[in-house]
């Protein structure tokens, strides 16, 4: 019972842990729409250009949080189960 | 507070390679398909040169949407890749917003967006081979140098399960989050209710007032605007990594 409650407790920190590394696409998405802003103001006739080119952006470096987002869900939902198992 | 995160239901076993199942994810995706090939069907019905239906004048612009989403992309070398970009498109964004009216969105499955991928990884290497020929795409394995050999294979494994995990989570957080805010507002809406005395607080309670309305501006990101936002991201990156891989 106690090995059961340290694995479910130390699943649910690591999701919590990895979900902290959400903040790093978070800081390149902000940078990215700040260039973009910045350019559509000195440029405003490339909005539609600079704006496709952002959502790009914004998708590349939002990969790494998905990432994140992936192992604490597998760390809630399929980890406890394969852990148990050992027990 | 009863939360219902789960998976795809499995509705029944092919019992053949040591069990086939069939889930709810690849019976909406089927309907999904029928979706768009009937309302495709209904569109391009008696096409004529003169004289056009308001049909005709939608399946055009569909198509001209999708030419000129790639011309203005990658140019207009690479035009035969509408439909397949199209079909990307509409299978995404059909299948993301099937979830409005409560049936279980394929793309919220890791195995439907990976397939997808896997096409899409399948007309990037076609696509190489067809450009440097069949050396030149093992060659191009080794640029700069030979060290980068590893590096290079494991950015190339990559392209497609990036891009499989980036729209399943997208469309699976919206739904985690809606889910977990779904009860959340029940969890609130009775420890707020319940305070009141008497009658009034034990009534009241129970009912989950708070789940009006919130939800529903949720929904609007998380289902129409994500939607999309997926679907023409998927498709960005097909067309992106496509033109790259022309050159």
């Amino acid at each position: 019972m106690f090995e059961r409650a340290i694995v479910l407790a130390c699943c649910a920190l690591g999701a919590a842990i990895a979900m902290i590394s959400t903040f790093a696409p978070a800081i390149g998405e902000a940078s990215i729409a700040r260039a973009a802003v910045e350019s559509i103001a000195r440029q405003p006739e490339c909005k539609g250009d600079i704006t496709s080119t952002m959502v790009l952006g914004c998708a590349l470096s939002e990969t790494t949080g998905i990432y994140a987002f992936v192992i604490s869900l597998l760390l809630i939902f399929a980890a406890p189960g394969i852990f148990m198992g050992y027990l | 507070m009863n939360l219902d995160i789960t998976g795809a239901r499995i509705y029944y076993t092919i019992p053949v390679l040591g069990g086939i199942p069939i889930t709810e994810s690849i019976v909406n995706g089927l309907l999904v398909t029928l979706l768009i090939l009937g309302v495709c069907i209904f569109l391009t019905r008696d096409l004529k040169l003169r004289a056009v239906s308001t049909r005709q004048v939608i399946a055009e612009f569909i198509v001209e949407t999708a030419v000129n989403f790639i011309e203005s992309n990658v140019g207009s070398a690479l035009t035969h890749l509408a439909p397949i970009v199209a079909a990307l498109f509409s299978m995404s964004i059909v299948s993301s917003l099937i979830s409005l009216v409560g049936l279980y969105p394929p793309s919220s499955d890791l195995s439907c967006t990976l397939a997808w991928a896997l096409v899409v990884f399948g007309v990037i290497t076609l696509t190489k081979i067809k450009t440097n020929g069949f050396g030149g795409y093992l060659k191009g394995f080794t640029e700069p140098i030979f060290v980068f050999t590893p590096l290079n294979i494991v950015s190339e494994i990559f392209t497609p399960v990036a891009m499989a995990f980036r729209h399943f989570g997208n469309i699976m957080a919206g739904s985690v989050i809606s889910a977990l805010v779904y009860g959340a507002l029940a969890v609130a809406s009775s420890a707020l209710l319940g305070i009141l005395p008497g009658v009034l607080g034990d009534v009241l309670g129970v009912i989950p007032i708070l789940q009006v309305g919130i939800p529903a501006v949720l929904s609007i990101y998380f289902d129409l605007f994500s939607s999309f936002m997926q679907a023409f991201i998927f498709c960005m990156l097909t067309v992106q990594f496509v033109g790259q891989a022309a050159n």
